[in-house]
């Protein structure tokens, strides 16, 4: 009686996990982000409430470790471990942060998902396009997903009308680190600055 | 006096923009490089500055002003937006010729003469709905890149914003080039040679002005959260502008051409 209890749980376990499980395919796996967002974007819930639910959708889409060392470029060579335990750290909070708020931005974003790129085993364009409203003209939103795990795509950058954001944040941190002659600390301040407000 | 100003500025940019592409032995070379999108500070001080002014009167003049144009009804902002887009259209024209790009040329020429005359001044648009694609905007900072002239340094201008040397003599061509610059102008200047005194150049002010002010409306939320999501806005601004250019330059739409992996593979090589 036991062991059946414990195959149903284990069961059941499993299968919900597979619920939660997005498509290795890059385009269903960007068309059933944008579904999972735009249901938690719809719902008369509070900002706070939705921008708490986008922070765990990010958590689990977005390879954030990976755009971390993108974002530092060259400076990363020139922490010490603790320092980059702490940018790791800090850059999470401030990813979260500015990804939930961007979003929540929405409250009906009517997004289409209309074709990949492979560009190679480790990367595949997906194209989008967010439609125009009477208020905003369309936008063209390109997702640079990380397939180096094929069974477990990760998000590394937006590009939107040929912008990308993760090149914008990398300048953003190095015109810091460069006006702060290449220390981190106004780096650090600035990230712990935009975390708390 | 100041047309000499100008001219002397004009040649002084020009010649630092030159000097950096003479830098370059190859320049395909250039082009393929990472720091296409990349530019030094011509002087970072006073653009910073510079900037804080800018974003101080966006703040107090042209937002404020961008909301009340929104708040009129769409088909007027259509309307309005269409028709500053086909009179812009003619600086298009001139650069799709001096980039050899005679098929957009026609495109562009079509366009104008079907949205002038069916679509009432440009008011409307049936080009598009006859198959002519809204071509992408061009302007003599884009022709000189295309030419193969490097950006040279960045700096911001009052009141007009991020520029580029190259793009700063760009602004100045553009004013040559464009013939509704050249009608208002010059008719001011010849006492009326059309005979209409609202031909005027302060028209064409009039017309740049109001076309910023539809640009500012139609990207309210963008600039917002742009305020609101960076840690060093006037980096992500100058980052954002340098792509801009460098894509349409390119005159390529496409992300995977435009954008370069290297940066990306160099983060899972350590």
């Amino acid at each position: 009686m036991k062991k059946k209890i414990f195959i149903v749980i284990f069961l059941i376990f499993n299968l919900t996990q597979n619920c939660f499980a997005y498509s290795s395919d890059p385009k269903k796996f960007i068309s059933e982000i944008v579904d999972e967002a735009k249901k938690i974007l719809v719902a008369t819930n509070s900002k706070e409430f939705k921008e708490k639910k986008l922070e765990e959708i990010a958590k689990k889409i977005a390879d954030i470790k990976g755009m971390g060392k993108y974002t530092l470029g060259k400076y990363r060579k020139n922490l010490t471990d603790e320092q980059l335990n702490e940018y790791e750290n800090l850059f999470e909070k401030y990813f979260l942060k500015s990804f939930s708020s961007r979003l929540s931005d929405y409250s009906d974003p009517k997004i289409e998902v209309i074709s990949a790129e492979v560009l190679n085993p480790k990367y595949t364009i997906v194209r989008s396009v967010l439609l125009a409203t009477e208020q905003k003209p369309e936008l063209k939103i390109d997702w640079r997903v990380y397939t180096n795990d094929p069974e477990n795509p990760l998000i590394r950058d937006l590009i939107v009308e040929g912008l990308s954001l993760a090149r914008t944040q990398k300048e953003e941190f190095a015109s810091i680190i460069e006006n702060d002659n290449q220390n981190f600390n106004k780096l650090f301040s600035t990230l712990k600055e935009f975390i708390a407000k | 006096m100041i047309r000499k100003f100008v001219y002397i500025l004009a040649l002084s940019l020009f010649l630092q923009a030159s000097v950096v592409q003479a830098g370059s032995e190859d320049n395909e070379i250039l082009k393929k490089s990472s720091s296409k999108n990349s530019a030094s500070e011509c002087f970072e001080g006073a653009s910073r500055m510079i900037f804080k002014f800018n974003y101080a009167l966006d703040g107090a003049v042209f937002e404020p002003i961008a909301k009340g144009y929104r708040s009129l009804p769409q088909p007027l902002r259509k309307g309005t937006g269409n028709m500053f887009s086909n009179l812009r259209s003619l600086l298009t024209l001139t650069n799709n010729l001096l980039q050899g790009d005679f098929s957009g040329a026609g495109n562009t020429a079509g366009r104008f003469a079907i949205n002038t005359t069916v679509g009432i001044f440009g008011i409307f648009d049936p080009a598009t709905k006859l198959g002519l694609a809204e071509p992408q905007k061009e302007d003599f900072g884009q022709t000189m890149g295309f030419w193969g002239v490097n950006s040279g340094c960045y700096f911001v201008l009052p009141i007009l914003g991020p520029t580029t040397a190259r793009d700063a003599v760009g602004l100045i061509g553009n004013a040559f080039l464009d013939p509704v610059y050249q009608i208002t102008h010059n008719t001011e200047i010849s006492n009326g040679v059309i005979g209409n005194g609202s031909y005027s150049e302060h028209n064409y002010y009039y017309y740049r002005g109001s076309g910023a002010v539809d640009f500012r409306a139609k990207n309210i939320e963008s600039f917002e959260s742009l305020k609101n999501n960076s840690i060093d806005i006037y980096a992500s601004v100058k980052s954002l502008y340098l792509q801009d250019r460098n894509k349409k330059i390119s005159g390529n739409d496409s992300t995977t051409d435009t954008l370069n992996d290297n940066d990306w593979e160099e983060i899972d090589s350590n």
